[in-house]
């Protein structure tokens, strides 16, 4: 055990990653997630820290364009790697499928929004005219504590038929 | 403390793996092994990322007699691939159902079958279908089937400065069919209360791959053909063929109800296979 190199232990990971267009360099501890880094280094605090286990799906972030659950990724990881979070769906106003959520009063606490937000997204840009079973399929990795799913599968429905109106 | 390595080449994975002296963990999706690194953040685990190692074998190549998966293969890559669902339907099948579509955008195919969890959802599928687990470590390469890879519940032949580098599946026969069936409490985010892969050759033959009904995945085979239109000599086969299943009770189910449907879901996942279109084999 003495010869183990504690300062190699010790020593942060060095990380330059793309946020929402943005780059950061960041030095973070070895375990650091990509949530708290996120949260607690970049300091968007939209994407919501819950589970932490990968289960509710509230930390859902985009990684080089595939939605994944930040608190499963680590911020060593990202190293190159191109991160969108709720804060980028926004920049010009609400987006269609936002007011969608408002409109239907999908909104209860809010603390999952964001991910079933960034997780309805990745499904209307793969599947812009999803039907409501493949909705409840994409969107099996959200939970919702208000249980307001109905809600939030006729938002997701309601953005799709603008999105496939629109095009 | 946790430490992060990201090795470029298969040679410093190993070497870095056999300098952690058994603390080391491959890490790919990281879904499973970050909720334990999470849980356990004192412990000195090495944490060794195979994302940028450039000499592993591609993610899935297809070629005229095999598919071969690399370990960074996720879960969405055999989902979203035509060409496997047309040969290994019950493989794909089961990668649709890990986790939640964020999950299986990171979970890797060999690192599902490296957790080496009773309950894993591919392993059936992979053993039905013949896999071959490609090893390396200090001493080289060493490749064994699945069937053997399997020790306990999380626990693998791989030594502690080994990795699984690749899983290589044959082509099915002409005519070989199959089908996955998994039960769970809940439709996503669960894993597998029982799960069974079945195959059946053109001559009515039937291999079954069970999840969570015994120490590892089992593989179990009949030693003669079956008329598969005849329902009362498949239920006798599918009856005999679970005889190995030694399920426990757990939080996810009792040990009585796990007996009672593995013998529903043998018997759905061959009708289901018997009835599907065949796959035509390599061409010759």
């Amino acid at each position: 055990m003495s010869e183990r190199d504690v300062s190699r232990e010790l020593a942060p990971v060095k990380v330059t990653l793309d946020v929402n267009g943005t780059a950061h360099r960041l030095e973070v501890p070895a375990h650091r997630t990509l949530l708290d880094a996120i949260r607690d280094d970049i300091g968007l605090t939209g994407t919501k820290k819950c589970c932490a286990d990968g289960e509710c799906g509230a930390c859902t972030v985009f990684l080089d364009g595939r939605i994944v659950n930040s608190c499963l990724v680590l911020c060593a990881e990202a190293e190159g790697c191109s991160v969108g979070t709720i804060e980028s769906l926004s920049v010009g106003g609400l987006t269609d499928l936002q007011e969608e959520f408002l409109a239907a009063g999908a909104v209860q606490c809010g603390v999952c929004i964001p991910g079933q937000v960034m997780a309805a997204e990745a499904l209307l840009q793969t599947n812009p005219t999803a039907k409501p079973a493949e909705i409840r399929e994409a969107m099996s990795g959200n939970l919702c504590r208000c249980a307001g799913y109905e809600r939030i599968v006729a938002a997701i429905q309601a953005a799709a038929k603008r999105r496939g109106s629109s095009r | 403390m946790t430490q992060y390595r990201r090795p470029d080449n298969v040679e410093d994975v190993v070497r870095t793996l056999s300098d952690a002296e058994g603390n080391g963990r491959l890490l790919v999706g990281g879904t499973d092994l970050l909720v334990a690194v999470r849980r356990r953040p004192l412990d000195p685990l090495v944490l060794v990322d195979l994302k940028a190692v450039a000499d592993l074998p591609p993610a899935i190549e297809v070629t005229e007699a095999a598919v071969r998966f690399g370990p960074t293969a996720t879960m969405s890559d055999l989902a979203a691939d035509s060409r496997l669902a047309a040969m290994f339907p019950a493989l794909v099948a089961a990668s649709r159902v890990v986790g939640s579509l964020a999950i299986r955008n990171r979970a890797s195919l060999i690192g599902n079958i490296c957790n080496a969890s009773p309950a894993g959802d591919t392993a059936p599928a992979l053993l039905i279908y013949g896999a071959r687990v490609t090893i390396v470590g200090r001493a080289g390469e060493r490749t064994i089937p699945l069937s053997q890879f399997f020790v306990g519940p999380g626990l693998t032949t791989c030594g502690p400065d080994e990795f699984v580098l690749r899983v290589d599946l044959p082509r099915p026969a002409d005519g070989y069919r199959s089908a996955f069936e998994r039960l769970t409490r809940r439709r996503g985010v669960d894993l597998a209360t029982v799960s069974v892969a079945a195959g059946v050759s053109a001559e009515g033959s039937i291999t079954l791959g069970l999840g969570a009904v015994g120490p590892t995945p089992l593989l179990t085979e009949t030693a003669a053909a079956v008329d598969l239109e005849d329902v009362d000599a498949v239920e006798q086969a599918v009856k005999q063929l679970i005889g190995i299943a030694t399920p426990i009770s757990d939080l996810r189910s009792g040990r009585e109800y796990r007996q009672a449907m593995i013998a529903v879901l043998a018997r759905r996942a061959v009708s289901a296979a018997a009835r599907s279109v065949g796959t035509k084999g390599p061409s010759t």
